[in-house]
């Protein structure tokens, strides 16, 4: 009776080798040795090699003056007035900044067209959007950056001959020259106006939003805030006397003088960025549409919904849960993919920082890891807000 | 009653009479009925339908007649291409393709010594076939062939010279190591306990002798075959080294995402299974490498391997500038392929986990034997997409200096040999055919594997 095969096998007999926790550890301990190990003969290694190159180390080189010129700035920044490595990081960054602010607009606005485009019932739209897709979704983003910059605006006339466009605008192979807004002294005051609509359409919405909820009456919401945001600042302006007016290019002999000028590096780069980018959203669309199911809109048509407050109120609002969180990824993409600026010579952050500071000082290590860490910081934020979105929006269930 | 209640019922209008009859309509089949519902449903319907259609006369016929009917097919240089020297409107140059196509192809790689290249890529077609065709004979030895014997004999043919055949004398003597260890082993099968663990024990012991050799026979005998080709063309024709800085072309991009592919894959799957470790160190560790790698762009991981690596090893050690950026390429595309990886780990469910656990199995044989085969197949077009992407993002390594397939057509445009109007058009649509039929072939057998592979769930 006391044989039982497990007194035969006393507990704890068998190797220390074979116990789960003790191999843990050790698979552990020899991982975290191996990777100290890579690090420290890398750092050794580089520390050697800098000073075999006779490189300097450390963040010095921040506010050494930088001899070089950037063409498309957002703040001052030339050689000849001294300005620092680290006012052409911010040059930089704020290049990039804009080139993926506006390609993010213009890529949603383009995504969502073509993306409803391709549910669209219409035969020739569908099938016009499905093209659209497939083609620009299987070519290299660099190539169709060449596209734009070489194909399409290089061959463009020369300033002499530029193409006169209605509205004072000319274009040629030096970019687009708009007419630049002068801003009156009184101009702060309808961007106040502006703001305070703004807050004010903000302070009705939410009004409106709990007068629904306690009595079911509706607002034109989208109208009414509409009419302030725009109305207000109108009416300001006319009120201050019009503190704006316009330089306009005026075309020479032989070249374009005054106006504004969009470089064609910007322009390529910011159509071809957004027309990539535009793709991919549109295919993120249109997954999202199709995950409502159908019964959804024949339900919404089943209480005598109209098909616009079907889409606004039943489709749309299950969709964006679907849609936002790849949406964001592709935010992101395309604001990691500015950075194939450096091909066609716009000056973003990798193509000033990573290209000539670091052909000018040598500093490899500091100067990519400080590219790095902007682009990480970039992700990594976004990447949080949208766990804090994703949490409200997800679907609560029992 | 019931129409008492309708009259008393908070409605502000109830109808009380029947509609009258709609007429039926027009036509509800055949072309017409078609054209009306599909193009003219609605007066927005129809003028999108009308601009769709003038945007297509509008492009469609100039392109036809710019790339097929005007288009220049043969010539030497750019007379050819010229409307002034031929006298009439010239479209496309395609006569610079075609004169221009073996650069394209194979880079300035030495013409004498392009047969290697040949071989390499008919190895890697038989690689991919074998792999892709899903009643291919051998799978197990195909996946052997594409990710041991093609990237090493890729190595020996292509760069060829001394190392070349330092590495092909080692890779024989290894093969033969290997053959005898497992023909020892074949006849004492106390030793595969050692080798292959408890859990195959049973059947292996069950089979005589040499049905236990002959699984790793197969692979050790192609191996053999391979190599000993080798090595005989090796010691008749000879092969000499071939410089990386010389390679270029088709061949760079397809060698890129080759390397991409060979080691993102199986080092994404550690990744991913790290990543879903128990242990603390590892889990941690390998979030860090991902998240860092997808959270900055591939410009700046190039950049890094470009200038970076360099530091980090002693200075006799540097690596080619070729070998650079396929260390990069193949980091990045690891944590993407990583987190594809995951997804397919995170969809088996626990009780196939369980099950194998209750089997007796540890950690190694459950992921090799249950779990890795049926995650690896739900995300087959997964990693077809991140391949897909990695095939797109190889034309970046131009912007550190390899001769890509792009940059040779980017460098062939500065010639004056063929600089005219047209050129730069005709490069690029070529450029444009090459990636799309490359990228859309691989996505059409995405779509066919998902399709296979959802077949089990229908009913």
């Amino acid at each position: 009776m006391a044989s039982t095969p497990s007194d035969a096998r006393e507990p704890g007999r068998a190797s220390l080798l074979y116990d789960p926790k003790i191999r843990g550890y050790f698979y552990q301990i020899a991982l975290l040795a191996i990777v100290g190990f890579l690090i420290w003969s890398a750092a050794s290694n580089a520390i050697e090699n800098l000073r075999a190159q006779k490189i300097a180390s450390g963040f010095g080189f921040w506010h050494n003056p930088a001899g070089f010129d950037v063409n498309q700035k957002l703040i001052p920044f030339s050689a000849s007035s001294g300005s620092t490595y680290g006012q052409a990081f911010l040059v930089g960054l704020l290049n990039t900044l804009l080139v993926a602010a506006l390609g993010i607009v213009f890529a949603t606005v383009l995504g969502f067209l073509v993306g409803v485009g391709r549910l669209s019932h219409n035969w020739v739209v569908a099938k016009l959007a499905t093209i659209y897709v497939e083609v620009i979704r299987n070519l290299p983003l660099l190539l169709q950056l060449f596209f734009w910059y070489n194909a399409v605006l290089k061959p463009l006339p020369d300033a002499r001959n530029s193409i006169h466009l209605p509205g004072s605008i000319y274009l040629n192979n030096r970019g687009i020259i708009l007419p630049s807004p002068q801003f009156g002294p009184a101009f702060e005051v309808v961007v106040i106006a502006f703001l305070i609509a703004v807050a004010a359409a903000i302070a009705f919405f939410i009004w409106a939003r709990g007068q629904q909820a306690k009595t079911g009456r509706q607002y034109h919401n989208g109208w009414i805030s509409l009419a302030l945001v725009l109305g207000v600042p109108l009416v300001v302006f006319f009120l201050v006397g019009q503190p704006l007016s316009f330089d306009y290019p005026q075309q020479g002999r032989f070249n374009l003088t005054g106006g504004m000028q969009i470089f064609p590096e910007f322009v390529a780069l910011l159509v071809g960025l957004s027309t990539y980018t535009a793709a991919f959203i549109a295919e993120v669309v249109r997954a999202g549409i199709l995950a409502v199911s159908k019964g959804q809109t024949e339900a919404a048509n089943a209480l005598g919904l109209r098909s616009g407050p079907t889409l606004k109120l039943v489709v749309i609002p299950q969709a964006m849960r679907v849609i936002i969180p790849p949406l964001t990824s592709q935010y992101l993409n395309l604001t990691k993919n500015s950075s194939l600026a450096v091909a066609i010579g716009y000056p973003d952050l990798v193509q000033v920082f990573t290209g000539t500071v670091l052909n000018q000082t040598g500093q490899a290590v500091e100067v990519v890891a400080i590219t790095m860490a902007v682009y990480l910081t970039i992700s990594l934020v976004t990447s949080f807000f949208m766990n804090i979105y994703n949490k409200r929006m997800a679907l609560v269930e029992r | 009653m019931t129409d008492a209640t309708l009259e008393n019922a908070p409605y502000s209008f109830v109808r009380k009479d029947t509609l009258p009859q709609e007429a039926p309509p027009l036509s509800v089949a055949g072309p017409l009925a078609w054209i009306r519902t599909n193009l003219f449903s609605s007066p927005l319907s129809s003028i999108l339908t009308l601009i769709g259609i003038y945007l297509v006369i509008d492009t469609v016929p100039d392109m036809i007649r710019f790339y097929l009917i005007d288009a220049v097919w043969t010539g030497s240089n750019r007379d050819a291409c010229l409307a002034d020297k031929v006298g009439r409107p010239v479209g496309a140059c395609w006569a610079y393709v075609a004169d221009r196509v073996q650069y394209f192809i194979y880079g300035s790689y030495s013409v004498s010594e392009r047969w290697r290249v040949n071989i390499v890529f008919a190895m890697f077609a038989l690689g991919v076939v074998w792999l892709l065709w899903n009643r291919a004979p051998l799978k197990k030895v195909g996946v052997f062939f594409f990710f041991v014997i093609l990237p090493a004999s890729a190595f020996i043919l292509l760069l060829g010279g001394d190392r070349a055949e330092g590495f092909l004398r080692f890779l024989i003597l290894a093969t033969f190591a290997l053959a005898v260890v497992y023909l020892v082993l074949s006849f004492k099968p106390s030793l595969i306990k050692f080798w292959i663990g408890e859990g195959q024990l049973g059947v292996e012991e069950a089979m005589p002798p040499w049905q236990r050799f002959y699984r790793p026979k197969r692979l050790i005998l192609i191996a053999m075959v391979v190599f000993g080709l080798l090595a005989v063309l090796d010691e008749k024709v000879g092969l000499p080294r071939v410089d990386t800085g010389l390679w270029g072309g088709v061949m760079v991009t397809l060698l890129i995402s080759a390397v991409g592919i060979v080691f993102s894959l199986p080092l994404g799957v550690l990744l991913a299974l790290g990543r879903r470790s128990r242990l603390p160190a590892i889990q941690l560790l390998s979030v860090i490498f991902i998240e860092f790698v997808r959270g900055v762009p591939l410009i700046t991981v190039l950049f890094m391997a470009n200038t970076m690596l360099p530091l980090f090893v002693p200075q006799e050690w540097s690596p080619d500038r070729l070998l650079r950026p396929l260390i990069g390429v193949a980091v990045f595309a690891a944590a993407y392929m990583a987190e594809v990886v995951r997804g397919g780990l995170q969809a088996i469910p626990k009780g196939q986990y369980e099950g194998a656990m209750s089997l007796g199995l540890g950690y190694w044989q459950m992921m090799r034997l249950i779990i890795l085969p049926q995650a690896l197949r739900i995300v087959i077009p997964g990693i077809v997409n991140t391949f897909i992407g990695l095939f797109k993002d190889t034309t970046l390594v131009a912007i550190v200096g390899i001769f890509d397939f792009l940059r040779t057509i980017e460098a062939t445009l500065v010639d004056p040999t063929w600089a005219t109007p047209t050129t730069r058009g005709t490069g690029y649509a070529f450029a444009a055919i090459f990636y799309f039929l490359c990228c859309w072939g691989m996505s059409r057998y995405s779509v066919a594997v998902e399709k296979r592979l959802a077949a089990g769930q229908k009913r």
